[in-house]
């Protein structure tokens, strides 16, 4: 009676990424109402800077108030819905592009379809560059999220890319050759490679060198690059964030049509429930093919005029990405420092709104089951929502995906309090040959028990 | 190997029809009453532009609704970190309220089984997706929307079977045409999935009869397939008669909480009922909780912005608000449909007696040269080159019968419908006086002609500048 996508539940989302997500809904963190609940740590959400576009708003209620020189514009944007967009919001994101890029990268908005949020605009370049049953190489770990976005309604496949810890989990041209070849032993037609930059969940930007083995590879292959810099604006350390642009001008293939960049407002500026995001790319026959599709997922024009207007303001948006860099950095800093005083180490970051922490040495065994038991413990016990590495197809148990930007100040202090609490009773516990007993091992215990048993039948929902 | 996917290259997107083209033309020479009196007048787009001035007012009155504040509080934050998929709560509440009383609150809508869209051509491409396979068939009787061939079939590969209606009948849908749309399918080999019905219907801006309902209810039953009614119009309905919708007839027959209530779905949107098709607001309604639940998983790829949802959560909460707008859109759409008739009967020229809708189904089967669809391309270009007018030609919403033509009155300011009109009179007239011409100046018209039909042929398949309108 149902297509099978629905009856195969393809969706990709009864991974534990979704699951941890349903228990915290059910048991929320509150500071006030509920200060034993979970904590959040799972979504990667920028909270850090709203005060910033509120003071813009409230300098400019007319944008709001969708009047243009004491003239209403409402009946225009109402009836807006050319699926070019609207051009002074098209040419807004592209002055934002280039200065989060420094202006070493120009974007034409001719060559810019927009869509609702970047989870549309990876669908649709999917559609546009690949047929059912062909691939996209994605670097691992990456977001639980691809699985549902680039596979499910395209018939397209994923083929990870095997990064590991040991190298800082570098790209490099062994595993890229190893990938592709693996997609052939599977009788897969290789499309492309797909990477986030700066990736998610690593909190690191991809390196100039690794941008330049990338388009090397995928020239000589005669495959595609998509470069999804959705977190491009929240590179906030060295190194600075090099867009495969800039490294495609450097090797004269700016205007390769076989490299398409994705971005989004959901994260730099905070924005996910306005769904913008965009595709860019050289090659005429996809910017007219992905303008046609998106229909299926076009901007409000009441959104596209507040943006337009937000952006379109350079004091603000040189001002907004300044400051917003400087509070990611400041709330990084405090995350590792706290889990460092835990004796927790994390990957060196740069960007994105989380950190890749490694908890290997908590592990029983170097298993996915060990990491499995852990995250259940995490959630249960320590009462924090963090996503474990298995859910973003890690190839090493024991790493999380820990955010950070979704929070107060405060809030990040509890859970790296619960985290030295938790640690500090498991070293005590090892030392003894004995359980300690905390004041919530029982009620834990019970919550395990009904966890485990859950765990297969639930149905979740969630965002990045 | 291929660069880019079939999708991308085959051209399946379907925009290369005329109902796009003309489209075009308008853009190139778009009448404008000051700076371009002679323009293109464009009676090719269904947009509802007769009630913004209630919505203005409203906005005024209510300013903390677009302002994003609640209680003079801000909710700038809260909104713009809403990306539930499930949608804003008081949005989904407001809507099936709005759709309840657009049915006369005879017929129930139960929030939780609105799944938002952006827009009703992703609710209905994300319906194909959950309820076709690539190869399966939906029946849809003709003449219907040209950006189904599009919404429907492109990236799903579902394919259209029409189901065709004629003249003869004022276009009903019948059993034996019914019957005959599913024959045809099972002889391409397709698996039929279910009928798909706009209602009212465009082009024809006519509601479906309680008996046509019944008779696809009936029908789904039998096949055991799906009935997807797209209600878009539901509140266009300007006629004497109330909208029944496939609903009221599930209640009728009492087959709510039955196995067939599962395989009914209802698209809506407001872009025509209330003028927004910027906004990208759509919904499917559906009692299939998997369906509710992989096309809730679905609208990830276009959800509604939450800047929009809260504006039309406000507006549409207030009840004071929407039954004057419902009773008054009603009024002036009649009067405007009207307006359209009488200037069309002037000039000799009827159309499909209609009762919804932002069009008329006119008949120009009397100026066209031949019985022909050629001739029907000839005509329509006439209309659009020497009339000046962007009208829709049939053969674009696939009709089975040459001369028909979809003409829009609610985008437009009444003058510019008079001048429309005396537009076509005068063409109607210089036209008959034309045919008692002799036979060689006829040839020197017909030569002239067939130069500008090979500049259009050739121009056919390049188009990229279109509309996403219905």
């Amino acid at each position: 009676m149902l297509s099978s996508k629905v009856i195969n539940e393809s969706h990709g989302q009864d991974s534990s990424y979704f699951l941890g997500w349903q228990e915290y809904e059910k048991n929320p963190f509150h500071e006030t109402l509920n200060p034993s609940g979970i904590v959040q740590m799972g979504l990667a959400e920028n909270q850090l800077s709203f005060d910033l576009i509120e003071s813009w708003l409230d300098d400019h209620p007319e944008v709001l108030g969708l009047k243009k020189n004491e003239e209403s514009v409402f009946k225009h944007l109402a009836l807006f819905q050319d699926y070019h967009g609207l051009p002074a919001f098209k040419d807004a994101m592209a002055r934002f592009m280039e200065k989060i890029r420094g202006n070493k990268v120009k974007f034409n908005t001719n060559k810019m379809v927009l869509t609702a949020g970047s989870t549309s605009a990876n669908e649709t370049l999917m559609f546009c560059l690949a047929n059912p049953g062909d691939a996209f190489l994605i670097p691992a770990p990456y977001y639980p999220g691809f699985d549902r976005d680039l596979k499910w309604r395209t018939g397209v496949e994923i083929v990870p890319i095997h990064c590991v810890s040991s190298n800082g989990y570098k790209i490099t041209k062994e595993a890229l050759e190893d990938a592709y070849e693996r997609a052939h032993k599977l009788n897969l037609n290789v499309k492309g490679v797909l990477i986030t930059n700066p990736s998610n969940p690593l909190g690191t930007s991809t390196t100039r060198d690794e941008l330049d083995l990338l388009l090397t590879f995928t020239s000589a292959k005669k495959i595609h690059m998509v470069s999804d810099e959705i977190y491009s604006g929240t590179v906030f350390d060295s190194p600075e964030f090099t867009s495969v642009l800039e490294v495609a001008k450097d090797k004269n293939m700016d205007l390769d049509e076989k490299i398409h960049v994705v971005y989004s407002l959901s994260k730099d500026l905070g924005l996910p429930g306005f769904r913008v995001g965009l595709i860019y790319s050289n090659n005429e026959k996809v910017v007219s093919a992905a303008t046609k599709m998106s229909s299926f997922g076009l901007i409000s024009s009441q959104t596209q005029h507040l943006l337009a207007n937000l952006l379109s303001d350079e004091r603000f948006t040189t001002k907004y990405l300044e400051e917003n860099r400087k509070r990611l950095r400041e709330r990084r800093d405090r995350l590792v420092s706290g889990l460092k005083k835990a004796g927790i180490g994390c990957l060196k970051s740069n960007g994105g709104l989380f950190c890749w922490v490694d908890l290997r040495h908590l592990l029983k065994s170097n298993t996915f089951e060990a990491e499995h038991s852990l995250w259940t413990k995490v959630v249960c016990e320590v009462g924090l929502n963090i996503s474990p590495g298995s859910s973003c197809h890690s190839d090493e148990p024991g790493w999380f995906r820990v955010c950070f930007a979704n929070m107060s100040d405060q809030t990040l202090e509890v859970a790296m309090d619960r985290v030295h609490g938790f640690v500090e009773a498991m070293v005590m516990s090892g030392n003894h040959g004995k359980q300690k007993r905390t004041m919530w091992d029982s009620r834990r215990r019970s919550l395990i028990n009904k966890w485990v048993s859950k765990l297969s039948s639930v149905h979740c929902e969630s965002e990045r | 190997m291929k660069q880019l996917s079939t999708k991308v290259t085959s051209n399946a997107h379907g925009q290369d029809s005329s109902y796009f083209l003309g489209w075009e033309e308008y853009e190139k020479n778009p009448y404008d009453e000051i700076k371009n009196p002679n323009g293109i007048i464009q009676m090719g787009l269904a947009e509802n532009q007769l009630c913004f001035d209630l919505i203005e007012t409203w906005l005024a009155k209510n300013p903390d609704a677009a302002a994003l504040k609640k209680d003079g509080q801000s909710i700038f934050k809260e909104l713009a970190l809403f990306q539930d998929y499930h949608g804003l709560p008081e949005f989904k509440k407001a809507l099936a309220e709005f759709m309840e009383e657009i049915r006369g609150n005879r017929v129930t809508f139960d929030p939780s089984k609105i799944v938002l869209a952006a827009g009703s051509t992703s609710a209905n491409e994300t319906l194909m997706f959950c309820l076709a396979e690539p190869g399966d068939a939906f029946l849809l009787p003709t003449p219907y929307y040209p950006g189904f061939d599009r919404d429907l079939k492109w990236r799903t590969g579902a394919e259209i079977v029409p189901i065709h209606c004629s003249s003869s009948n004022g276009f009903q849908i019948t059993e034996s045409a019914l019957q005959q749309a599913y024959q045809q399918a099972q002889k391409l080999d397709l698996k039929v999935k279910g009928v798909l019905v706009t209602n009212p219907s465009n082009p024809l801006g006519t509601m479906l009869t309680r008996r046509e309902l019944n008779l696809l209810v009936d029908f789904i039953t039998s096949k055991n397939i799906h009935l997807i009614s797209d209600e878009i119009y539901s509140g266009t309905v300007f006629g004497f008669e109330q909208f029944v919708s496939v609903m009221d007839v599930l209640k009728d027959k009492k087959l709510e909480n039955s196995e067939v209530s599962k395989r009914v779905h209802v698209v809506y949107s407001l872009s025509k009922d209330l003028g927004l098709p910027g906004f990208r607001v759509g919904a499917i309604y559906s009692n299939d909780e998997m369906v509710v639940s992989a096309a809730t998983k679905m609208s990830s790829f276009g959800l509604v912005s939450s800047q929009t949802q809260y504006l039309l959560s406000a507006l549409l909460s207030d009840k004071k608000f929407t039954g004057t707008y419902l009773n008054e859109n009603q009024k002036r759409l009649k009067i405007r449909q009207k307006q359209l008739v009488s200037g069309l009967e002037a000039a000799g020229v009827t159309c499909l007696k209609s009762n919804a809708g932002l069009f008329c189904w006119v008949d120009m089967r009397h100026l066209l040269d031949t019985n022909t669809f050629e001739a029907e391309l000839e005509l329509w270009k006439k209309i659009v080159y020497e009339v000046k007018l962007n009208i829709s030609p049939g053969s674009s919403c696939h009709c089975t019968e040459p001369g028909w033509f979809r003409v829009c009155f609610a985008n437009m300011s009444e003058e510019t419908l008079d001048l429309a009109m005396k537009r076509l009179k005068e063409y109607v007239e210089s036209t008959d006086s034309r045919r008692v011409m002799s036979k060689s100046s006829h040839e020197r018209i017909k030569s002239l002609r067939k130069r500008t039909v090979s500049n259009w042929v050739f121009r056919v398949s390049w188009t990229d500048r279109v509309p996403d309108e219905r």
